[in-house]
């Protein structure tokens, strides 16, 4: 919170006054941010002529019921005109006024066509990078559907997933409070960009505003948006949609490079999925301390934000695992409420996580915070769980 | 309002039977004046209540952090305030200016369905009990997960909440089961107890504007019913109505509720928009400008109204077609609200104006409600919205819309017609006060959620990014005065109740209308024969 608290020093009375005045608010914005996409810019265009057109008719609706205040006032002696509703205006003003309103709403109407038939549609027959967001309590998901690797066999896209970092794990080089992300989701500049959205539960909703798309993800759907990037840089932006308990903790990050740098990236993300791939299929017996190694890992990264670090969850809603009747009673239910999840609650089916991901997860669930049941849960046993299921 | 009874009680007796004494006057009242006075003070006590939830969000909100709240609290309170403040105050004190000045305007002496006016009013206080219940189950051992959802329900989410999703899924249905019954008496009273030769295109304003907001409750509060249902249906029974992996499909739902949802906003305007048509010509001294405008633009609101819900989820994935039509719909909308705005203008326009407080929320409510209009138009907007949608310049414009264009509306005919309905003149004063320091105090508030809406702050999130942090403090500061400044309403009512200058007859120099024939306050039956109108 350090840089909270060194904000709050400077958020006296006087400091809001001179950040009024704009010496203080270099930070402080007031509008949209500036586009880093062509789509963005339409939209920022469209944004402040609408904005203008309102500006102009509210200073036009102040200014008449402004001067009526000041003149037509018993206490100024000025006397009602009681015949004002039948002179050739008040006979008239109910076709007049609409005549008016209707050209003001063409003209805004007519605009906005324009740019909305620009941005909405995603260009047909161009070459555009796919990637699939899909939208998680409380995380994100990025599928580059362009780039595989082969796994098994099979080509898998690289996906990237993004949670939210809390300030003490996220380092200086953030985008700060709220904002700082483990993976961020990087694009190359100069390419148009299509982003698929989806959710794996709740409504969740894509939003960086430099971008300026914003789309649902609805389970059961997928909807598209896309971007032409214009240029390089951090952009933040975080989940619009309420999602539940962390949806203030669904922060997005993209990051914008140049081409040569996403292919450098592109080859770095496909390696570390091949070894990840290759360890996970190792067949070997795994240590306790390797387990619980691996597991703390991957508990702290994708089953804290339910159950917390400490494993005491936030009760009613995410249970404790701290002596919790699956984690220490019989292993198949234990896996299987983690493999499908269950049904009417927040607890998904993390059957897409690797088998030595799911082995070292609830082997730690099983003997962290004091839970000591002994048990080791080895990837094959996941394997066998899975099979079972799809019986 | 003890003193109130007791001066009723006293004009009865000169009737040949006066009220019931004690509770059951008040238990199984067909009167009325008795049964808008409950309605007053049920909405009353909600505003204090929806008014308390927003100041915690407020105080929440003051500085990045979470300080005071749980974000599942949070989103409950997001919830909870919006439902109180739409079904518990503004809805029942709109209901409650209608039992009351209706049959005083149209010269009837009581409602057409008496009976029925006592039941839609005591549902009211069993749905408030169950919607307040489904904000405290949680907190109880066993009580399940707290309602996260806001006040839109959205599934998935809200299949997810605990039992107290279905406690409030039953408040709802209290509610309009409500609001349709007394929508129900409304519009058979206008249409059947009206004196002779008052036409349809005579009757005041604010009767025409409850006739379409009563048409309108009649047409939408069933879909929501319908919505709602299926929803506790996919939650318990086994359905997939929004359920993807079964075959139903998750935006159902968001239809369902805008279609409900958008008309709603209406519903909650156009009374106060009625309020202002007698408010106004009265201290214009003068008379309303565009009578039968008034009425054409409102019925065009109905009927526009209820074809441009989706405006409310253009982020849901529509086609290019479905959006283009949507967003020319809801812009189009401008033209009876303009022409409504317009009228009240041009009906201040070369008048002889005093500024009453009733006067002053008039003039208020003209200059903030077209602000809001504004945005609004703004918001239709596709491209754009695809950036302001779910932002926090969405909750500006809403509640620069809806306080402005519903409660100060409702404030204006509180002070409007104190006078008449307890016999004394109210503080002028202290009004002055109210009003100045209510409306200073909204601006503060909502003003600056406009910027940080634009600069990216999404709505309902416990907390923020630190570049947020100004205008939020800024906006608490003003949200904590605007909440504390309804203590004083509450005081120069309770004032006005128990004593003040004796009103006359007609309690306004420039007022006009039947209401002011009778002696202020009126007798227990309005009108025992109905008052001579003389033909056009």
């Amino acid at each position: 919170m350090a840089a909270i608290s060194k904000r709050l020093g400077a958020l006296s009375v006087f400091s809001l006054l001179a950040g009024w005045a704009g010496t203080a608010g270099a930070e402080m914005a007031l509008n949209f941010p500036e586009p880093a996409a062509g789509v963005a810019q339409e939209i920022y265009d469209i944004h402040m002529l609408t904005s203008a057109i309102a500006t102009v008719l509210l200073v036009i609706i102040f200014a008449f019921v402004g001067y009526s205040l000041y003149y037509h006032r018993k206490s100024r002696g000025y006397r009602a005109d009681q015949r004002f509703h039948e002179t050739w205006f008040g006979q008239w003003s109910w076709i007049i006024v609409p005549i008016l309103v209707l050209g003001i709403d063409l003209t805004i109407a007519g605009s906005a066509q324009k740019t909305l038939e620009k941005v909405w549609e995603v260009p047909k027959g161009e070459d555009l990078l796919d990637v699939k967001v899909i939208g998680h309590q409380w995380w994100w998901e990025y599928e580059y559907l362009d780039h595989s690797v082969e796994i098994d066999g099979k080509p898998k896209p690289v996906r990237v997933e993004s949670r939210y970092l809390p300030e003490d794990q996220a380092g200086e080089d953030t985008a700060g409070y709220l904002r700082a992300v483990d993976n961020p989701l990087v694009l190359p500049v100069g390419k148009k960009v299509r982003f698929l959205h989806t959710s794996a539960d709740v409504l969740h909703a894509f939003w960086v505003p430099e971008l300026a798309v914003k789309k649902d993800a609805i389970p059961g759907y997928v909807t598209e948006t896309w971007v032409d990037l214009t240029r390089e840089g951090r952009f933040s932006g975080q989940c619009a949609e309420l999602c539940g308990t962390w949806h203030s903790r669904m922060p997005i990050e993209v990051e914008v490079v140049a081409e040569a740098k996403f292919k450098a990236w592109m080859e770095g993300q496909k390696q570390t999925m091949l070894a990840a791939a290759a360890e996970a299929a190792m067949d070997k017996d795994w240590t306790m301390e390797e387990l619980m190694e691996k597991g703390r890992a991957n508990y702290n990264t994708k089953c804290a934000s339910c159950h917390q670090i400490n494993g005491k969850g936030l009760p009613p809603a995410f249970p404790a695992l701290t002596g919790g009747a699956i984690v220490t009673g019989p292993i198949p239910a234990h896996l299987d409420i983690v493999l499908n999840g269950k049904a009417g609650t927040a607890m998904v089916a993390w059957n897409t996580l690797t088998d030595l991901e799911l082995a070292s997860i609830i082997t730690y669930e099983r003997n962290a915070w004091g839970n000591d049941t002994g048990d080791l849960v080895q990837p094959r046993d996941i394997k066998a769980a899975r099979t079972l299921a799809v019986k | 309002m003890s003193t109130a009874t007791i001066d009723l009680e006293h004009h009865g007796e000169h009737e040949h039977h006066g009220p019931p004494k004690g509770l059951k006057r008040w238990l199984f009242s067909t009167n009325h004046k008795d049964i808008g006075t409950m309605y007053l003070i049920f909405a009353f006590t909600m505003l204090f209540a929806g008014g308390l939830s927003a100041m915690a969000i407020r105080v929440e909100l003051f500085l990045p952090g979470l300080q005071l709240l749980e974000p599942d609290l949070y989103n409950n309170l997001v919830t909870n305030h919006a439902l109180i403040m739409i079904f518990g105050a503004v809805m029942p004190a709109a209901a409650g200016l209608a039992n009351w000045m209706i049959p005083l305007m149209i010269g009837a002496p009581d409602m057409a369905l008496p009976r029925l006016n006592n039941l839609s009013f005591w549902i009211l206080p069993a749905a408030a009990t169950m919607l307040i219940l489904s904000f405290i189950v949680p907190f109880f051992p066993g009580g399940g997960t707290q309602i996260n959802t806001g006040w839109t329900i959205y599934p998935p989410l809200s299949v997810q909440v605990g039992m107290s999703m279905d406690f409030l899924i039953f408040a709802l249905h209290m509610l309009g089961i409500s609001s349709v019954l007394a929508s129900i008496n409304i519009i058979v009273t206008i249409f059947n107890m009206r004196v002779p030769n008052m036409t349809m295109m005579r009757m005041p304003i604010f009767v025409w504007t409850w006739l379409v907001t009563a048409f309108l409750l009649i047409l939408v509060i069933p879909v929501l019913a319908g919505g709602i249902t299926m929803l506790l249906f996919d939650r318990h029974f086994g359905t997939s109505f929004f359920n993807a992996a079964g075959g139903g499909d998750p935006v159902l739902f968001q239809h369902l509720f805008w279609f409900f949802g958008h008309p709603e906003v209406y519903i909650l305007i156009l009374p106060s928009m009625g309020v202002l048509a007698s408010v106004v010509p009265t201290f214009s001294r003068k008379p309303l400008f565009g009578y039968s405008s008034l009425v054409g633009a409102m019925i065009a609101i109905m009927i526009i109204g209820m074809v441009v819900w989706a405006h409310h989820q253009y982020t849901i994935g529509m086609s290019l077609g479905a959006v283009s039509y949507f967003m020319i719909g809801t812009i189009i909308i401008s033209i009876p609200v303009g022409l409504m705005v317009f009228n009240y203008i041009a009906t201040m326009w070369r008048g002889a104006m005093t500024f009453e407080t009733p006067m002053l929320f008039a003039i208020g409510i003209l200059l903030m409600f077209s602000f809001g209009g504004l945005t609004g138009i703004m918001l239709a907007v596709v491209p754009a919205d695809m950036q302001y949608h779910d932002s926090m310049f969405v909750v500006a414009h809403f509640h620069y819309v809806l306080m402005p264009g519903a409660v100060f509306g409702l404030f204006a005919g509180v002070f409007y017609w104190l006078p008449k309905w307890t016999g004394h003149m109210y503080d002028e004063k202290l009004a002055k006060l109210f009003f100045w320091i209510n409306v200073i105090s909204f601006n503060i508030t909502f003003f600056p959620q406009h910027f940080i809406g634009l600069a990216g702050m999404p709505r309902r999130i416990v907390d923020y990014h630190a570049m947020f942090t100004e205008f939020n403090v800024i906006s608490s500061i003003g949200g904590i005065v605007f909440g504390l400044s309804h203590l004083l309403l509450l005081y120069i009512v309770i004032k006005t109740v128990r004593g003040g200058k004796q009103a006359e007859n007609k309690a306004w120099e420039g007022a006009k209308g039947l209401e002011w024939e009778l002696p202020s306050p009126p007798p227990f039956h309005s009108w025992t024969t109905p008052p001579k109108l003389a033909a056009s």
